[in-house]
């Protein structure tokens, strides 16, 4: 897998996760995305934007677009250096929340990506990896 | 200060256009402001224009559900209009139901559903003046 293009965006208030979204979408407009599919992407970004700062107490988000030859996609990568999660399992089931939310931002951005995956950041934190793939035309 | 969204009064209805940068903090002065409208106004209806909206992500899913559960109780109907379909399949996708919400594709149908639902209430309420009478 190539990356055609990478951008760094800080996520420490509110405002910065509208901020993340508008430049996810400029990003998935590149790429032929149906419409449906850029909203996919442009909620699950928002959904894990917002856990960055709510839950990890800010971080970053990283847009990059990639290549693998038969396909292009955008992959989003949310980091924080925050508290963690103990419990991977549990924080993704629906309806679990430890904040005032309705516990759907990881189950829900796993089921609208087509890759998913969450570790711990080192020394502390979390990390969140979304893919979407795009058949090349 | 926030960026507020304007909310226009129409006879016994509000309504409110929900721009493009519907970013948390304007999502909840909405909520404020909205309620304080009901309740000054005795609004009996409040129709949400979301057409330009181009997500709804679990925290504005929670907001638009606040603002029909809280109105509810102010004794006014909520309907929403104009969500793109991406939107609902995205919404159902990530699993957010707006329990509560009424919607209509368009403004106007929204309109008729208000009126309805208002028109239902009167007659309960005359309804229910009769049994006091008796
Ligand atoms: N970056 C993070 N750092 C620490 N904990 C997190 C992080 N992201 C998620 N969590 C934990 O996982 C739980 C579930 O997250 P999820 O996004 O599914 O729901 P929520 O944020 O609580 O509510 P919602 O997203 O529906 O508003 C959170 O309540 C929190 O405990
Ligand atoms: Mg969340």
């Amino acid at each position: 897998m190539v990356v055609k293009s990478q951008e760094s965006r800080a996520i420490k208030n509110e405002d910065d996760i509208a901020v993340v979204r508008s430049s996810v979408k400029r990003v998935v407009a590149l790429l032929n995305f149906s419409l449906v599919n850029q909203t996919k992407i442009i909620t699950a970004a928002s959904e894990l934007a917002r856990n960055v700062l709510e839950h990890g107490g800010g971080g970053e988000a990283r847009i990059e677009l990639v290549d693998e030859g038969d396909r292009v996609g955008v992959r989003l990568s949310f980091e924080d250096l925050g508290k963690g999660i103990p419990d991977f399992d549990k924080a993704m089931e629906d309806g679990y929340t430890t904040g005032k939310g309705m516990g759907l931002g990881l189950g829900g951005a796993k089921r609208l990506m087509d890759e998913f995956s969450i570790t711990s950041n080192s020394p502390s934190g979390t990390k969140v990896s979304i893919t979407k793939w795009q058949e090349r035309i | 200060m926030v960026e507020r969204i304007p909310i226009l009064k129409i006879g016994e209805t509000l309504l409110v256009t929900i721009q493009v940068d519907f970013h948390d903090r304007v999502a909840l002065a909405l909520q404020e402001d909205l309620t304080d409208k009901i309740v000054t106004h005795s609004s009996k209806g409040v129709l949400i224009d979301i057409s330009s909206l181009e997500m709804v992500d679990s925290f504005m899913g929670r907001v638009l559900g606040n603002i029909a559960k809280t109105s509810r109780l102010l004794d006014c109907h909520t309907v929403l209009v104009g969500m793109q379909p991406a939107i609902a399949i995205t919404m159902t996708e990530l699993g957010i139901s707006l329990q509560g919400i009424s919607t209509a594709l368009t403004a106007e149908d929204g309109m008729e559903l208000l009126k309805a639902l208002m028109s239902k209430k009167q007659k309960r309420v005359s309804h229910g003046r009769q049994i006091a009478r008796k």
